[in-house]
């Protein structure tokens, strides 16, 4: 996909980005199973974990929006030709 | 996206050509434009994901310790061992198990599966409570499970000797 286009620049654009979705695709997983498995937790009466899981989650949670940031940031860079 | 589009999209102009005015974006800047969609759908899932574990914080806060009522629930010999007494607590309508295991003892459940809220039934061939719909199989001493799809044990109904009355005095864990 990204060996479609002359421009270097645009390439190396494009493979940072999916390098970017593949991450936030590994966090986003890790998420669900800390929900699923702390929903469960609560609902057999132990609800010691769900602080921690909170914490843990609103951490992935601020990874994803940086990794989003930076696509932007690429995305702007690439298309003003920086 | 204003990069991509073409110079006329805020007015226009005779000089392009209506299918650019209506397509503006073009196929190079489509696959940015797909990745960074795809990227901020991601994190706002993320987002979501994290909301539902505040949630859970917030209602394990909110959630008081209930407070349950006694209920006389069955007389001492009134089921044989090996039999069973359905029952309501600690509300109308929330049906319970309760089976007399030896000839002093006597253990009580939530009858609704932890899997998807089956009824659940005493097997004494099996000395087991079963659920129907799923072949979960839960421990009859003290509701862990045993196999099949339910991942938490039956909630308990505590259970005190009284006389000749047996009376239920909470749930363990709590509903």
């Amino acid at each position: 996909m990204a060996g479609q286009y002359p421009d270097p620049q645009r390439n190396r654009g494009l493979t940072a980005i999916d390098a970017v979705i593949g991450l936030l695709v590994v966090l986003l997983v890790m998420q669900i199973w800390l929900l699923s498995a702390t929903l469960d937790t609560y609902l057999a009466g132990h609800a010691e974990a769900a602080l921690p899981a909170a914490a843990v989650s609103g951490l992935l949670c601020l990874a994803c929006v940086a990794l989003y940031r930076f696509v932007r940031r690429i995305d702007r860079n690439v298309r003003s030709g920086r | 996206m204003a990069d991509n589009r073409a110079p006329t999209s805020e007015a226009p102009n005779e000089s392009v050509p209506l299918w650019q005015d209506e397509f503006s974006v073009s196929q190079s800047g489509e696959r940015y434009v797909n990745r960074r969609q795809l990227a901020k759908f991601l994190t706002l899932t993320s987002l979501g994901m994290f909301a539902g574990n505040v949630w859970i914080v917030v209602r394990s806060w909110l959630h008081k310790t209930p407070v349950y009522a006694s209920s006389v629930v069955a007389r001492v010999g009134e089921i044989p061992v090996g039999g069973v007494k359905l029952f309501q607590y600690p509300r109308p309508g929330e049906q319970c198990i309760m089976v007399r295991t030896a000839e002093e003892t006597y253990v009580a459940y939530s009858q609704k599966c932890t899997h998807l809220s089956c009824a659940v039934f005493y097997s004494r061939q099996e000395n087991r409570i079963e659920c129907p719909c799923h072949q979960g199989y839960f421990s009859v001493h003290d509701g862990s499970v045993l196999q099949g799809p339910p991942t938490r044990p039956l909630p308990h109904v505590v259970l005190r000797r009284d006389g000749d009355r047996l009376v239920a005095i909470g749930m363990e864990p709590e509903v």
